[in-house]
Order: structure tokens, then sequence, then C-alpha cells
């Protein structure tokens, strides 16, 4: 059985966020027609042609300066990453090496693709969910204690 | 080429949705991997995240599924492919396996680039290396 954590469950910042999410994805495809995946964003800038490199870049600092802006004016929420190094940069191979093979991630696939109903997307997301579950089950759960 | 507007939307856009990924919790490995972590304690609240943004979404790509053409009069750009496969499959599987070991997925390892966080630079960087060689193993493939 489930038992859900009440204590740390944030319904309203979490509805909010989406919510802000979910626009931006909207503002991006309804003005530029350009869907806001963050690993093919990104991915594009290494390797795509030059002249499709402009929006991506800015579209990058956006994201880079949101936490300095929401740092001046309200309060920067928490970022804890318990991970150690070794872990964080073998996370980081697998997660640059999978999204660019399986081409999408969390943002590509899972909010604008299902927002797409397209069921490639809704395939690369049950896949990575699951993977994503058995990897922390098998971490807390198997290896670690 | 980028119009100056468009240049502008985008980072308007990446500013929001690092908003976004920051006030839902999504920027916190630890919340993630809370999520994550069904046979423990679980935090339901990303399951709110993806229906908020998914609610907006179903909108949106409804809308621009219909048209031909943006609002600023550009060609849509929508992915075409149908196709699935192996790749899509295992490569998932895989960044799910990374997703899972430090809570990170890219969209809230460069906000918390942006926060100064040295654990999500080095987060960047790998993921960037990942990138740069599935790039590698592409190219070699394509010449073979």
């Amino acid at each position: 059985m489930i038992t859900v954590d009440w204590q740390a469950f944030t319904p309203w910042s979490a509805l909010t966020g989406g919510v802000l999410i979910g626009l931006a994805a909207a503002g991006l495809v309804l003005l530029n027609g350009r869907i806001a995946g963050i690993s093919g964003i990104l991915g594009g800038v290494l390797t795509g042609p030059r002249s499709d490199r402009t929006w991506r870049i800015a579209f990058l600092v956006g994201m880079l300066v949101a936490p300095l802006i929401s740092w001046a004016l309200f309060s920067l929420p928490a970022i804890e990453i318990n991970a150690g190094i070794p872990m964080i940069i073998v996370a980081g191979l697998l997660v640059g090496l999978g999204t660019r093979y399986g081409s999408g991630c969390t943002s590509g696939h899972g909010v604008c693709g299902l927002s797409r109903v397209s069921p490639r997307s809704l395939v690369a997301t049950i896949a990575f969910m699951t993977a994503g579950f058995v990897t922390v089950y098998l971490l807390r759960h198997v290896l670690g204690g | 080429m980028d119009t100056k507007k468009e240049t502008f939307v985008s980072f308007i856009v990446g500013l929001v949705f690092g908003f976004g990924l920051l006030l839902s919790g999504m920027a916190n490995p630890e919340k993630v991997l809370g999520f994550l972590d069904l046979a423990g304690d679980w935090d339901p609240s990303l399951a709110l995240v993806m229906a908020g943004a998914i609610a907006i979404g179903l909108v949106a790509f409804t809308i621009a599924g219909k048209r031909s053409y943006t609002l600023l009069g550009k060609e849509m750009n929508l992915p075409s492919g149908q196709h699935i496969d192996r790749r899509l499959v295992v490569g998932s599987l895989t960044f799910g396996a990374g997703w899972g070991l430090a809570g990170f997925c890219p969209g809230p390892a460069l906000v918390a680039v942006g926060a100064g966080e040295i654990k999500a630079i080095v987060f960047v960087v790998a993921m960037i290396a990942g990138m740069t060689i599935f790039e590698f193993i592409e190219r070699a493939r394509n010449r073979a």
C-alpha cells in the first residue's frame, strides 16, 4: 500500500507552478510554433543549425535567470541535492544520453507531448516514469537503508 | 532567422517556465525523489504539476494543431514522428534511470544552475557530455 506523506504535500504551489509551466509551453507554441522541450532545445544549441540557435539560447537564458529574479523579488524555494558527486555524474550522463536517444524529457514528452495527445510521448512518459520509480525503489529500499 | 519578437518571446517564456519549475517544487531534487519513492512516504505533489501544466497545454496544443501559422505569422514547427520504436523506449528508460538517481531532469537542473548550485553545474556538464556522446555515436553510425 502507498502511504501518503501529507506533511510534504504542497498541492497549491504544485498546481500553480504547473499552470505556469503550461502557460510557458502555450506561449512558445502559439507565438513561436515550437515545443517547450528542454532536452531538445539544449540539444539543438549543441548541434543544430546556427540560424536556429537564437531562440533556443534566449529560452535557456530565461530559465537560468528565473532563480535570480525569484530570489530578488520573493525568496528562492529550497533546492536540496543529496546525491553525491559520482552519482550526480552518472545521472547526468544517463539523462543526456537518454533524452537525446528518446527524443525528449519530462517537458517535451511529459507536458507538451501528452498535451498533444501523442501516442509516442505517452509511451515515452510511461517508460521514464517507470524507470524513475524502479530506480528510486532499488536505491532506497533494496540497496540503501 | 528569428525575429527580435520571437527571441523576446523565447526569453520571457523561458523565464516563466523557470518560475513554474521553482514554485512547483520540480527544481528541488529531494521533492522529485519524494514523488518517485512510491514505497516510502509518498509526496504526490508532482502529479499536480503535470495536471496543471497539461490542463493549459491541452487547450494551447488543440489551438496550435488547427493552425498552419503562429500568432506571429511564422510556420508552425510541430513534431511529426509517429513511430514507437526501440530508440524511444530504450532512450526514455535510460533517461528515467538517471532521473531517479539524482532527482534532476534537464529543465530543473538548468534552473538550479541559475541558482548557483555546484552539484547542478556538475550534473549539467555531465548531461551535455551525454548529449555529445550521443551525437558522436549517431555520426559514427551514419558513416558506417
